[in-house]
């Protein structure tokens, strides 16, 4: 299982990086996205994938599944949301100022 | 136990979500934050003296036992700068009041400074690294709506580099962790350096501790500097000076802590590269400093051979060199923002930014050219100025790790710097006056009276160095010894 998740990563973050290198603003906007799943897929991964209970006292479980990660994973993904959501905006607003969303054509505003 | 060393942190949270609320009343917007900042300020002296009295503090959230739960650690080093930032941070909103516009105050400007000194003061304070993570993402989002907020054009462009750059820093970030805690299973910075001391730093783990040296380098801009000068050049003055003179320290401070605390067994390998990283930092930086005619430019450039400069005591690893560098980074903070300020305010007064198209200020106005004669030689080094004894002790740290071409790169750096400033003090202050009496803008006070503020703070830190001397040794002496601080953490109840 764990090789299996660790393959999915590796092809994720292959296309997150596709699209970084891209010229168009929102497909590296998008290309943050993908990359930001595959690091929480890793942090699962990295984590332990295992077959066990919930993780509270209490309950009739021999073993546990380690909770840590999951709480990682959870905050980062409500911070790359922000951060994506902000990105959206921020592109949005670029394009209504200089009407390009081609990060070549943005560039030289050394003097306004 | 302490419930007192969260209050850096959560004074300036709370203050800002208030804010939110006031948009429209900007007076009762300056008062609030104002009394806030002094507040932190009051509370981050008390605290560094109760640490020279009790020892490291620490605070358990929810009372989860460390390594358990994610907690809060002051010692003197992050106190420090806890402390200096709380007061620059003060005296910008000061700068603030007189020259970011009603547009800016309307639209949340105060608020997301003091979101920005929520994810700084956090991420000095904090003992776990995750906890690191989501500190310096409070503080990167903050930053990120600061470059952007007025949306001129250079700053939105400028913005998506800047913060391209930043999500990929932070990736990097959160697979360190990941791996770290594949290795290790723990990610509270005490835990992990006695687990780490315990099964050795073998090449895995330097491997990780290298992806650590890449994203606080991207953040720092030790070496991997390149996104900082058109960044740092884009949005208001104030704002420019908050970023130069705090954002990249975060990162020096996160690598001084991960290096000296978790990362220490390699220093063959982890150091050197650092000290490789901070020679060619000095030298590209000096290059880039004496190239640009733009003051904004040059300016950032300074920023970042300091930051160089003061890697060279992280490389070193000598207590002395910490010392050095500690003074310097205090130092840094204090001069980098009142250099951004004087910047600024040229820029406002002339309405150019070349250098080379403004002429005579200090005719037109004598305390602007004054103090900035006296922040060029503060950044030089020349006593009774504060720039002095952090060069003194970083001298002396790498003369006793016989680093000398570490020695020689620092100082020649520092001539670079000084000339650089000269080059703008001798074009656009001195020689003939290119304003006349009709177009001379006036200088406001409320400009001009932060910057005074700045200036006598580099020299109350230069002449009363013996003040703090006491906290720069403690915190030199527990990064020397992480021992201390892993006592401090796991074994104090």
């Amino acid at each position: 299982m764990e090789t299996l998740i660790t393959i999915l990563i590796g092809v994720l973050v292959t296309v997150a990086v596709y699209l970084l290198l891209s010229r168009s603003l929102i497909r590296v906007i998008l290309g943050s996205a993908i990359l930001s799943h595959a690091v929480h897929l890793l942090l699962m991964t990295m984590g332990g994938l295992k077959k066990g209970g919930v993780p509270l006292i209490g309950e009739d479980n021999s073993t546990f599944t380690d909770a840590l990660p999951q709480a990682l994973i959870l905050t980062a993904i409500v911070i790359s949301f922000a951060v994506t959501a902000f990105l959206l905006v921020l592109a949005y607003r670029t394009y209504k100022e200089t009407g390009q969303d081609n990060l070549d054509a943005l560039r030289g505003f050394e003097d306004e | 136990m302490n419930n007192s060393i969260v209050l850096p942190m959560i004074i300036p949270l709370i203050t800002g979500i208030l804010l939110v609320f006031f948009r429209s009343h900007i007076r009762l917007q300056r008062i609030v934050s104002v009394v806030s900042i002094v507040c932190t300020v009051a509370i981050s002296v008390y605290i560094l003296q109760l640490i020279q009295q009790e020892g490291i503090l620490r605070l358990d959230f929810g009372g989860w036992l460390p390594p358990y739960g994610i907690l809060f650690v002051a010692d003197s080093f992050s106190m420090l700068l806890v402390l200096t930032t709380s007061i620059i941070t003060g005296i910008l909103l000061l700068y603030a009041f007189a020259s970011i516009g009603v547009t800016h105050e309307k639209m949340f400007f105060y608020p997301f400074v003091f979101f920005l000194i929520t994810g700084v003061n956090g991420s000095f304070l904090t003992g776990d690294l995750f906890n690191l993570f989501v500190c310096f993402e409070v503080m990167l989002l903050a930053s990120y709506v600061l470059i952007t907020l007025g949306g001129r054009k250079v700053q939105l462009v400028e913005s998506i580099k800047y913060i391209s750059i930043n999500v990929l820093s932070s990736w990097f970030f959160l697979v360190a962790i990941a791996y770290l805690y594949g290795t290790i299973g723990t990610l509270n910075m005490a835990h992990l350096s006695v687990r780490i001391a315990e099964v050795g730093q073998g090449p895995l783990l330097t491997v990780i501790s290298l992806i650590f040296l890449i994203v606080f380098s991207l953040k720092a801009g030790l070496l991997l500097y390149f996104w900082l000068p058109g960044s740092y050049s884009a949005p208001p003055t104030v704002v420019a000076a908050l970023f130069g003179a705090l954002l990249t320290k975060v990162g020096v401070y996160a690598l001084f802590r991960t290096f000296t605390l978790i990362f220490y067994h390699e220093p063959g390998i982890t150091h050197k590269l650092i000290g490789v990283m901070a020679i060619v930092t000095m030298v590209f930086g000096s290059v880039g400093a004496i190239a640009y005619q733009d003051v904004r430019q040059i300016v950032a450039y300074n920023v970042v051979i300091a930051v160089g400069f003061i890697l060279v005591g992280l490389a070193v690893s000598t207590e002395a060199g910490f010392q050095g560098s500690i003074y310097y980074l205090v130092h840094d903070m204090i001069i980098k923002a009142l250099l951004y300020l004087i910047a600024g305010t040229m820029i406002y007064l002339t309405g150019k930014t070349r250098i080379d198209e403004m002429s005579g200020l200090i005719r037109n106005y004598p305390l602007l050219g004054w103090l900035f004669f006296i922040t060029l030689l503060s950044l030089a080094g020349i006593p009774p100025l504060s720039g002095f004894i952090g060069k003194v002790y970083m001298g002396q740290g790498t003369i006793e790790a016989g680093a000398f071409l570490l020695l020689a790169v620092a100082f020649l750096s520092s001539i670079f710097v000084l000339y650089s400033l000269l080059r703008i003090f001798l074009n656009s202050f001195w020689g003939e006056t290119i304003i006349n009496e009709d177009d001379d803008v006036p200088l406001k006070k409320g400009m001009l009276v932060p910057c005074v503020l700045l200036g006598i703070l580099t020299f109350a830190l230069g002449i009363g160095v013996e003040g703090i001397a006491v906290y720069v040794q403690d915190a030199a002496e527990t990064l020397m010894n992480p021992q201390i601080y892993i006592e401090a953490v796991l074994y104090e109840r």
